[in-house]
């Protein structure tokens, strides 16, 4: 008799933390996008429901979409360029020898273990308008003009230096994953291939990524899944750089609208929204793994 | 025979071109933290510290808010890392020692809400703990971590416990012993490489987390090390920025991460490809 409860128990204490710190912050946040903030609440005066009001507003508003749309464009080229240079080190790991891969596995993990926020320090230093070494390096170019260039002025730059910031700290989980997956494909069968007669790209293509492929999709879904949340490093490049709202990602432009207008209400459908996306992302890769747990 | 040899050796040379490029940031970091502000103010960067001091970090430490946001980090850490373990290791446990109703929606709900990004959530957490006064408090910001974090630790640990055969257990308790005799007995302690890999998991995830440390300790004096890394940063942006100050409080922060990582990352990579890849 007792067996038969013993998993729940179990269970218990984990589902209680859950919904005590995801699961009622949740609801709270369905709830909250449906009403109204204004002045009046700042001083206490209970919200009004106002139903989808906040979502009509929010799909009526020009700045929101080009929030949306620069994310989803940051989250998906920012994704794309780490699986794919993550995949090529991987790569480049399998063919050097033993003392060039560790000295390589080394570097990528020190970028890897550094911490968001002072790894964010070093990269705005990095890319200083005046003393940074990347205006020295890139002025020492024949013909290359950079001195007190300041990447963090327009948007486009903005986000190349976020983008480049991102990459160097997500390669190092790619190129790890995807070397752990092609350490499991076995050494007979591109041997085999070999002797028949397959070019290297043939073996890359045929053999190689067919079998790693279900780490590459998850690694990609959970790149874009991080990709899409970025606001640490959007956060301090805004410090060092403008914080115009030009310059926002959804991270960031979520937590303007709660902190800075207290616009609760507004702040809470935008985060239903990212809630939205990101489990539209995720339900391909929660299905994708239920289908193996059912093999 | 000739030929590949040339090959690889090229390839490795690319490699090793590309480690230094990829480490160079690190180096960068403790370079300058080395260097008085003098020389880094030069227009020409210099490239290695001959002469270099430690006046930075003495500089850095002397800001009398380092000491208390490293005892916050250190507490919150703490807290969530023990809770963390022991929570999800019951729930590995249950989801992979028992079959029983609800075990499937348990594993869906695990999955979706390690998606779930505090980006998404931070303000009614913020309302949350305001509303129960727990604003600026060890204790609000570890409820949220270990809700953060156990889901992706019950499911790294799962993998370690599918991983140990049931068989071992069941050869026990055919000597003698109860199920939870056999457990405790036979399987706890060839799990702990899981316990350890997810504790890990979870130290590196409560010691960096920047997002809702900054939305749920907005006063100064209980700020995390990352918070007060970048209040440190804002304070040193006033004046012409003391970046030699500054790369010495990063340094203080990374490079103890980054040792204690090295240490124990085969751990932590096999234990994510393990949580990862069984079933």
């Amino acid at each position: 008799m007792k067996r038969t409860f013993t998993p729940q128990v179990l269970l218990l204490p984990a589902i209680l933390i859950l919904l005590l710190g995801m699961g009622y912050p949740l609801v709270w946040q369905v709830v909250t996008s449906l009403q109204k903030f204004g002045i009046q609440q700042q001083f206490g005066k209970p919200a009004s429901f106002v139903g989808v009001d906040n979502y009509v507003t929010l799909f009526a508003d020009a700045e929101l979409w080009g929030v949306v749309a620069r994310s989803l464009l940051f989250c998906v080229v920012t994704a794309t360029v780490t699986l794919v240079i993550g995949m090529l080190l991987a790569l480049l790991m399998t063919v050097v020898t033993k003392t060039a891969r560790l000295i390589l596995q080394v570097a990528l993990l020190l970028a890897w273990a550094m911490p968001v926020v002072a790894a964010m320090t070093v990269w705005i230093w990095l890319f200083d308008r005046r003393r940074g070494v990347v205006n020295y390096l890139l002025d020492l170019v024949p013909g290359v003009d950079m001195n007190r260039f300041n990447w963090l002025e327009t948007p486009t730059t903005f986000f190349i230096v976020a983008g480049i910031i991102v990459l160097w700290m997500s390669v190092p989980f790619v190129a790890f994953s995807a070397y752990a997956g092609l350490t499991q494909v076995s050494d007979e069968v591109l041997e085999a291939a070999q002797i028949d007669g397959a070019t290297p790209w043939q073996r890359l293509r045929e053999i190689i990524l067919p079998m790693i492929r279900p780490v590459i999709m998850i690694v990609f879904l959970l790149q874009l899944i991080w990709d899409l949340r970025v606001f640490t490093q959007i956060t301090m490049l805004q410090d060092a750089g403008s914080k115009s709202g030009a310059f926002d990602l959804l991270g960031t432009y979520i937590y303007k609208l709660g902190t800075r207008a207290q616009d609760f209400g507004m702040a809470s459908a935008v985060s239903i929204l990212v809630l939205a996306i990101t489990i539209a992302l995720s339900w391909f890769y929660v299905r994708s793994l239920l289908r193996e747990e059912e093999a | 025979m000739r030929r590949s040899t040339v090959v690889r050796t090229l390839w490795s040379a690319l490699a090793v071109v590309i480690a230094l490029g990829w480490v160079f940031p690190v180096y960068w970091m403790v370079n300058s933290s080395l260097l008085p502000t003098s020389r880094l103010e030069s227009f020409i960067p210099t490239f290695i510290p001959f002469g270099g001091s430690l006046d930075n970090f003495t500089a850095a430490l002397a800001d009398g808010d380092f000491y208390s946001a490293l005892g916050m980090s250190v507490a919150i850490t703490l807290i969530t890392v023990f809770f963390c373990l022991v929570f999800a290791f019951f729930a590995a446990v249950a989801i992979s020692r028992f079959r029983f109703r609800g075990r499937k929606s348990f594993i869906v709900a695990v999955l979706l809400v390690q998606m779930l990004p505090a980006e998404g959530l931070f303000i009614a957490q913020y309302k949350m703990m305001s509303s129960v006064g727990l604003l600026n408090s060890v204790g609000g910001v570890s409820i949220i971590y270990i809700a953060a974090v156990v889901p992706f630790t019950i499911w790294m640990l799962r993998g370690f416990v599918t991983g140990i055969p049931v068989d071992l257990e069941e050869a026990a308790m055919v000597d003698g012993l109860s199920r939870t005799q056999a457990f405790l007995r036979i399987t706890f302690p060839l799990l702990a490489p899981g316990l350890i890999a997810s504790g890990v998991y979870a130290f590196l995830q409560a010691w960096n987390e920047f997002t809702v440390a900054l939305v749920l300790l907005p006063a100064e004096a209980s700020q995390t090390l990352p918070l007060w890394l970048r209040g440190f940063v804002q304070a040193s942006a006033t004046r012409a920025t003391d970046w030699g100050q500054v790369m010495a409080a990063s340094t203080l922060v990374a490079v103890p991460v980054i040792i204690f990582f090295l240490i124990v990352q085969g751990r932590l990579t096999s234990g994510l490809v393990s949580g990862a890849v069984k079933g």
